[in-house]
C-alpha cells in the first residue's frame, strides 16, 4: 500500500525530476530555436528538420539509449548514475529538448519575420535583435515550456528503465501509477493518475497567471 | 524560470556524489512477484534494522533481472528460473546460487472454465485441455521465470502454442500483474506465481482452476554477482544480505510474512529437499 508521506515522497520527485529537466532542457533548446531562426549557416535545413523529428522520439528509446551508456558495463558506467535522479533528469532533457527547441524556432521564425523590416530601418546589430525577439516572446515562450514539462511528467519509458523504480529513491508518479496497475490496485492507480492531472492543471494555471502578468506589465 | 536554475543545477552535480558517499546499500536485481506480493516492504526493514544495510530493488522479470546484473547494475539477483541461475552462475557471472524459498505456480481462468481443466488430473492434461478447446490462453512472453516454467510446461504437454500462432494464445509480452489484466479483461486463461495471485487485486471473474502438480513447484534462488566480472560491485554488501537472508532469523521473517492471512513464501535455505508449495 501506498502511505500519504510515500505519496509526499513520490510527487516531490516526480516535480523535482521534471522540473529540472524542463528547465535544462529550456537553458539548452531555447538558445537553439533562437540560432536555427535566425542564424544562416550550412546545414541549418538539415538541424531544424532534425530537431523537428526528435520529438518524436519514443522514451523507450532514449531510455534504452541511455541505459546502455550508464550502465556499469557502458562506457559512462564509472560515473555510477545508473538508478538515479539525475540519469532520469538526464533523460527528460533529452526528451524535452527537442520540444522546446522546435517550439521556440516557430516563435522566432514568426516574429522575426513581423519585425525584421523594423529592426533593419532601425539598423540594430545582430544581438539587439536576438534580444527584442526574446523579449517579445517571452509569453508564447511559456508555452513551448508548458509543452516540454507536460512531455516530461508523463512519460514513463524512459524513468523506468534509467531510474529502476527504486521505492524511496526513484520511484515517480508515473512508475508509481505502472507498479500500482500491475498490483491490480486499480483504483489507487487512477487516484495517482488524477494526482498527477490536478499537478499538471496547477502548474499550467500558476503559468498562465505569471503569462497574463507579465502581459499586463509590458502594456502598462 | 531562470533564478532556481543554479541551485538546482548544484544539486544534481551533488546527486551522485551522495550516492557514492552512502556505501552501505546494495542493489538487488529482482523478480517481480517478491516486490508485488509486498514482502520486501516487510522484510528489508528488518534486515536494515539488524545489518544496516539498504537494499534498492530493481523489480524486473527474472530474465532481464539476470541481464542487468551479468552487465554489472546490480550486487545481488533474486529470482526463480533455476537452469537460467545455474547458467549464470556457470557463465562466471555471478558466485555461488543458493535457495532461499518456494511457493508454487496456479493455473488461473474464467471461473466458468469453458475449456473444463478443473477435473484435469495434472497440469499436462489441464493444458491440453486449453489448447484443444482453443480457449484463450495469456502468456508473458517475456522470459521471465513464471514464462520459462510455462514453455517448460507446454513441452512436457507435447505442445508449441507459440510456433503454432493459433489466435488464442497472446503473449503479452509484460509482467506478472500486466498479463494477470489482460487475462481479467479478455476471460483467458494464465500460468502465475500464488504469491503475485494472493496480492493481485483485480481478480476479475477469473479463479484459481488447477494447483498443487509436483511440477508446479516455484523456487526461489540468490546469488551475488561475481566481484571478478564486476569489480566496482559491493561484495560486502552482497555477502551480509545473502547471509541475513538464510541465517535462522532471515528465514523465518520469510515465513512470517503473511498477506490476507496466507503465508506466500515458504523458507526452504536449509533443507534438502523441498516439499511441494501449496
Amino acid at each position: 500500500m501506498l502511505f500519504y508521506s510515500q505519496l509526499l515522497e513520490i510527487v516531490a520527485l516526480s516535480l523535482e525530476v521534471s522540473l529540472v529537466a524542463v528547465m535544462l532542457a529550456a537553458l539548452i533548446g531555447i538558445p537553439l530555436g533562437a540560432l536555427l531562426a535566425i542564424g544562416r549557416f550550412p546545414g541549418r535545413t538539415a538541424l531544424i528538420v532534425l530537431v523537428n523529428a526528435l520529438m518524436g522520439l519514443p522514451p523507450v528509446v532514449v531510455g534504452l539509449g541511455l541505459y546502455l551508456l550508464l550502465s556499469r558495463s557502458g562506457p559512462l558506467g564509472i560515473l555510477q548514475l545508473l538508478y538515479t535522479p539525475t540519469a532520469m533528469i538526464i533523460a527528460q532533457t533529452i526528451l524535452v529538448t527537442p520540444i522546446i527547441a522546435s517550439f521556440s524556432h516557430q516563435i522566432f521564425a514568426d516574429l522575426h519575420r513581423e519585425y525584421d523590416e523594423m529592426l533593419r530601418a532601425m539598423r540594430a546589430s545582430r544581438w539587439q535583435t536576438i534580444l527584442t525577439l526574446i523579449r517579445e516572446a517571452r509569453h508564447a515562450l511559456i508555452t513551448a515550456i508548458l509543452a516540454g514539462l507536460g512531455r516530461a511528467l508523463s512519460e514513463i519509458g524512459a524513468v523506468m528503465i534509467v531510474g529502476g523504480n527504486i521505492n524511496h529513491a526513484t520511484r515517480v508518479m508515473t512508475t508509481a501509477i505502472a507498479l500500482e496497475t500491475s498490483k491490480g490496485n486499480l483504483r489507487l492507480a487512477v487516484s495517482l493518475g488524477l494526482i498527477l492531472l490536478a499537478l499538471s492543471f496547477a502548474i499550467n494555471l500558476a503559468l498562465h497567471f505569471l503569462r497574463s502578468r507579465l502581459e499586463r506589465a509590458a502594456h502598462a | 524560470m531562470r533564478l532556481p536554475a543554479l541551485p538546482a543545477a548544484l544539486f544534481v552535480l551533488l546527486l551522485p556524489l551522495a550516492a557514492l558517499a552512502g556505501k552501505n546499500e546494495i542493489i538487488l536485481q529482482s523478480t517481480t512477484s517478491t516486490q508485488n506480493s509486498g514482502l520486501y516492504e516487510y522484510l528489508l526493514p528488518l534486515l536494515e534494522r539488524d545489518t544496516g544495510l539498504r537494499v534498492k530493488v530493481v523489480a524486473v522479470g527474472t530474465g532481464q533481472a539476470l541481464k542487468n546484473a551479468r552487465n554489472c547494475d546490480g550486487d545481488v539477483v533474486l529470482v526463480h528460473a533455476r537452469d537460467a541461475e545455474e547458467k549464470f552462475v556457470a557463465d562466471e557471472y555471478g558466485l555461488k546460487r543458493n535457495d532461499v524459498m518456494y511457493n508454487d505456480f496456479i493455473l488461473i481462468g474464467p471461473e466458468d472454465d469453458p475449456a473444463g481443466v478443473r477435473g484435469a488430473r495434472d497440469i499436462t492434461e489441464a493444458l491440453q485441455r486449453i489448447a484443444a478447446a482453443k480457449a484463450p490462453f495469456a502468456s508473458r512472453g517475456d522470459d521471465s521465470g513464471t514464462h520459462r516454467k510455462e514453455l517448460r510446461l507446454w513441452k512436457a504437454a507435447g505442445l508449441d502454442p507459440g510456433a503454432a500462432r493459433e489466435g488464442w494464445y497472446r503473449e503479452t509480452g509484460s509482467g506478472m500483474g500486466a498479463t494477470l489484466n489482460i487475462a481479467a479483461g479478455m476471460g483467458a486463461y494464465a500460468l502465475t506465481d500464488r504469491a503475485t495471485w494472493i496480492s493481485f487485486a483485480n481478480k476479475g471473474g477469473l479463479a484459481i482452476l488447477h494447483e498443487g502438480d509436483p511440477a508446479l513447484f516455484n523456487q526461489y534462488g540468490v546469488i551475488a554477482v561475481n566481484p571478478a566480472h564486476c569489480p566496482g560491485m559491493n561484495i560486502k554488501g552482497a555477502e551480509t544480505f545473502i547471509t541475513w537472508l538464510l541465517s535462522e532469523k532471515g528465514q523465518k521473517a520469510i515465513a512470517s510474512y503473511r498477506l490476507k492471512g496466507q503465508q506466500l513464501f515458504f523458507p526452504n535455505a536449509h533443507s534438502a529437499l523441498p516439499g511441494n508449495g501449496g
